[in-house]
């Protein structure tokens, strides 16, 4: 396999299958012969992937050079591997088609651990009659115990060899690595007990004779490895579960692609194909392939997947379209903007990986216990042996002392501390991600969690983002229809927000459209616009606009406009052949969803502060109107940073909500802040959680899953904690001189698999709704 | 206490010993398990092979800073408690199918140390950038 760099020295680098090669020092020395080949700048050969890899100049040395170089010194090439699928391109299918082998492995380790799980379940339940019929005096009396004992090994034997086999090996080669593991603890535990009955199998005279009784533990040993597997079973279905959000959404993006050719042919071709620039046709019903803005059609798209957004969206020409979402009504066709990697589903997809790779700053603590436990487990369950050989009457000192010994190595569970804050960080975000919520790490998570203060940015969360005609006053005598009608056909040629709103208002009142009779267009920038309607000269704007054109504005429509700016109303006055005839109110509505999204945040404890934005009375109005009480009298826009730190000296910990690119320095400045966007500024670096639904809504549930993530997270980390520190003492014999318990090994056994399982069992409970 | 208890005592307590001494012990000759990166030309890749079996040989890797990384991990195993690997600095968690090769491209970082772990801290390397 030959890539070239992209670096700029004109070398290849290679990396050949290297046969044939015994011992380390062998690696060395293939290193050595193709380091001294004229040609090659550098290589290294690794013994345990029993690969080489060789950068060299490819006009001094070819690979067959590097050949021969290998088989000069004794060793051989092997067929080279198949080529990785390429980087480029449609990074999302690669992706899904590495889960599938994935999956497809993790299925195949799965049903091995299954059938190792029944052969140990089978022959314990073979074993552990036999052992306890043993005990029994009838049996006594009957059985030769010499010919039960042999019968017992040979039944715990496959236990052991089979199904235990894996923890023997894996503990042998952690031991060589001067680490330990759950493992380490399982194999000391049952192999103590195995070695001891062993013993009293083969040579019991030897054991009787120095007055220790020859008793078997077969039945603990194979009790041990089958509920410890059992465990793990139990573990292993739980745990993938956990990433089961991150794997839906890999699994989102569409497989193929029609795209357009010039002569105008749909063909269709597999993602990783598809060129930024192509043309791509979307019928109603299918996924739309790739990011891409609208060239023609018209059609509502359901972005529920990415967005969590439960209402389609319309699009048309010169809108953004996005991978993975589902096209419903009508026909599209989209140029191409983004590939693979950049696509906003990737993009996401990356986002809540990284997220689920970080570590939570609560976790800090069990990481470093987990780091001894095992260690110190092994030297406190030396310790109970000692102790308990010490303390025990003569002919039972053996059989107490290797008792707690073993339970005490097998109650431990590094595993539940281990799993208690990253299982609940996966299910956390991926639950978030599913609705919209991408959260950058488990530390914004474990943020969001404290905050009690929300600072709201009111453009765009609270209102929807877009002015709407909300009053309009013909002046007495005029005939509304009719003005409204020559003011639509005026504003249909201006492109300014404010005309749009007016368009909007005449067409939902079905007003007749008079677009043929225009003529002499002419926008007055900032202004207002005017134009000739059916031989009547038209003006549209404000007041301004009005009077310069000479327009006397009466009382009566001072009065009116004096009305509808207290109520935070923007103004338009519309004059017709030089008189003015009616005032136009027009203000960015406020979603229906926001009041009801803030009284939750109310009921949640939060206080809800809102930032003016540019206009003060607007701004109180729509506080008003959706029930916030505090909000800041006199920010300016660039000052938000400002007053998210006032906030914050008043003791809080705030949560800013803002525009991902404009507010960065207020988000920055927040606890926690949270960017509010739609897709393209997913990335926005400021913020810890970013809201792909804008609206207030989302901070809301953002919050809520914060809190409910980190109450599993303690949960799990008590429970783990104090799991260890009752289960290890009981196990060592503490409570013996008062209760006179002593564990039984196969109850710690029992213990320990369904701990680790009850954590991660916790942590899938955030999944599920509120 | 008679004499076997003397023995089981004190041989216990040796074992307690060492046990913590061979687990915790700083050890010694560790730079003979450095694992160092081939030079590579500026901006381009540099890659380390470390083998995942009951630990990372080797367990500590040199790297140029300034460059971006690709470290290939190969599990030789299929014991669960090495089946996951973070990169904590890097916001990585990831897992290492059993018996294959798992690349994981790292970006060009600053001088420094940045440890590895098995998913649950037992199994530990660390990432020595220069």
């Amino acid at each position: 396999m030959t890539s070239p760099e992209p670096a700029p020295t004109p070398t290849t680098t290679a990396t050949l299958p290297i046969e044939g090669m015994t011992c380390a020092s062998c690696a060395n020395f293939v290193q050595r012969a193709l380091t001294k080949t004229p040609g090659v700048r550098t290589a290294s050969v690794n013994y345990a992937t029993e690969k080489a890899t060789v950068e060299f100049d490819p006009a001094a040395v070819s690979p067959a050079g590097l050949r021969a170089a290998v088989e000069g010194a004794g060793y051989g090439v092997g067929p080279e591997p198949a080529a990785p699928p390429a980087q480029s391109g449609g990074a999302a299918q690669p992706a899904a088609e590495a889960a599938d082998t994935t999956d497809a492995r993790k299925a195949a380790a799965y049903a091995a651990l299954r059938r190792r799980f029944w052969v140990a379940a089978a022959l314990t339940a073979v074993v552990m009659p036999l052992s306890m019929l043993a005990m029994t005096d009838w049996a006594m009396a009957r059985v030769p115990m010499a010919a039960l004992n042999w019968l017992l090994l040979v039944l715990t034997l496959p236990v052991l060899l089979y199904s235990g086999r894996s923890f023997f090996v894996a503990a042998w080669k952690t031991f060589r690595h001067r680490t330990a593991t759950m493992d380490t603890l399982v194999a000391v535990g049952t192999g103590a007990a195995f070695l001891y009955s062993l013993l009293a199998t083969v040579a019991p005279g030897w054991l009787t004779r120095r007055g220790v009784p020859a008793d078997v533990y077969y039945d603990t040993t194979a009790t041990i490895i089958t509920l410890i597997l059992l465990g793990k079973l139990l573990e292993a279905r739980a745990k993938a579960r956990t990433g089961e959000a991150i794997k839906k959404l890999v699994g989102l993006g569409a497989k193929t692609a029609r795209v357009v050719r010039p002569d105008g042919s749909e063909v269709e071709v597999a993602i990783g194909q598809l060129q930024i620039g192509d043309e791509v046709a979307v019928r109603p019903g299918e996924k739309i392939a790739t990011d891409g803005v609208v060239l023609t059609g018209a059609s509502a798209v359901n972005e529920a997947m990415l967005t969590g957004e439960s209402l389609p969206v319309e699009k048309s020409a010169g809108d953004e379209v996005f991978g993975a979402t589902l096209n419903t009504t009508g026909a599209l066709r989209f140029r191409v903007t983004k590939v693979g990697a950049d696509t906003l589903l990737a993009s996401i997809v990356r986002l809540v990986e990284d997220a689920q790779g970080s570590r939570a700053p609560i976790q800090r603590l069990a990481d470093r216990v987990s780091g001894i436990f095992v260690p110190v487990v092994v030297v406190i369950a030396v310790l109970a042996f000692v102790a308990w050989f010490d303390l025990s009457p003569a002919g039972q000192r053996l059989p107490m002392a290797l008792q707690a010994f073993v339970a005490v190595l097998i109650i431990a569970c590094p595993c539940a501390l281990g799993l208690a804050t990253p299982t609940a960080i996966m299910v956390g975000t991926g639950r978030a991600a599913a609705r919209g919520i991408l959260i950058r790490s488990a530390e914004s998570l474990e943020r969001a969690y404290a905050v009690n203060t929300v600072l709201l940015d009111k453009t765009g969360t609270l209102t929807k983002g877009e002015p709407a005609v909300t009053d309009f006053s013909p002046l007495p005598g005029q005939d509304g229809a009719h003005l409204l009608a020559l003011a639509a056909a005026v504003e249909r040629h201006s492109e300014h927000p404010l005309a749009q709103a007016v368009v909007r208002y005449a067409e939902a009142t079905a007003t007749p459209r008079l677009d043929a009779a225009v003529a002499d267009f002419q926008a007055h920038t900032g202004r207002g616009a005017g134009a000739t309607v059916a031989g009547q000269a038209v003006l549209i704007g404000s007041e301004r606009l009005l009077t310069e054109a000479g327009v006397t504005i009466p009382p009566a429509v001072r009065a009116a406009t004096d009305r509808l700016r207290a109520d935070a109303r923007t103004v338009l006055l519309l004059a017709v052949d030089g008189q003015p005839v009616g005032v136009f109110g027009v203000a960015d509505v406020v979603r229906d969803s926001s009041a009801e999204a803030v009284a939750r945040l109310h009921q949640m404890g939060l206080d809800v502060v809102m930032l003016p934005g540019d206009n003060a009375t607007t701004a109180a109005a729509i506080a008003r109107q959706v029930g916030i009480t505090r909000t800041f009298a006199d920010a300016l826009p660039a000052d938000k940073a400002g007053k998210v730190a006032e906030l914050q000296a008043e003791g809080r910990i705030v949560a800013m909500v803002g525009d991902g690119l404009n507010d960065a320095p207020a988000l920055a400045r927040a606890d926690v802040g949270l960017a509010v966007g739609t897709g393209t500024d997913v990335a926005a670096e400021a913020a810890g959680i970013t809201l792909l639904r804008g609206e207030v809504g989302g901070v809301a549930e953002a919050i809520d899953l914060s809190r409910r993530t980190m109450r599993v997270i303690r949960q799990n980390l008590f429970f783990a904690f104090i799991y260890n520190a009752l289960g290890i003492p009981i196990a060592a014999g503490v409570l013996y001189p008062v209760t006179g318990w002593l564990l039984s090994p196969m109850i710690a056994a029992a213990a320990m698999a369904l701990s680790s399982v009850s954590v991660l069992t916790n942590s899938l409970r955030l999944r599920g709704n509120a | 206490m008679d004499l076997t208890q003397w023995l089981v005592t004190i041989g216990g307590l040796a074992l307690a010993g060492a046990v913590l001494w061979y687990f915790f012990a700083p050890v010694a000759g560790e730079g003979a398990s450095v694992g160092r990166a081939a030079p590579v030309a500026a901006g381009a890749p540099q890659s380390v092979d470390v083998v995942v079996e009951g630990g990372y040989s080797p367990a500590t890797i040199a790297l140029a800073a300034g460059q971006p990384t690709r470290l290939n991990f190969t599990r030789q195993e299929d014991s669960d408690c090495s089946a996951e690997l973070l990169i904590p600095d890097f916001h990585i968690r990831r897992e290492l199918p059993a018996f294959q090769t798992t690349t994981i491209e790292l970006p060009a970082a600053p001088a420094g140390t940045y440890p590895f772990t098995c998913g649950m801290g037992m199994l530990k390397g660390r990432l020595v950038v220069t």
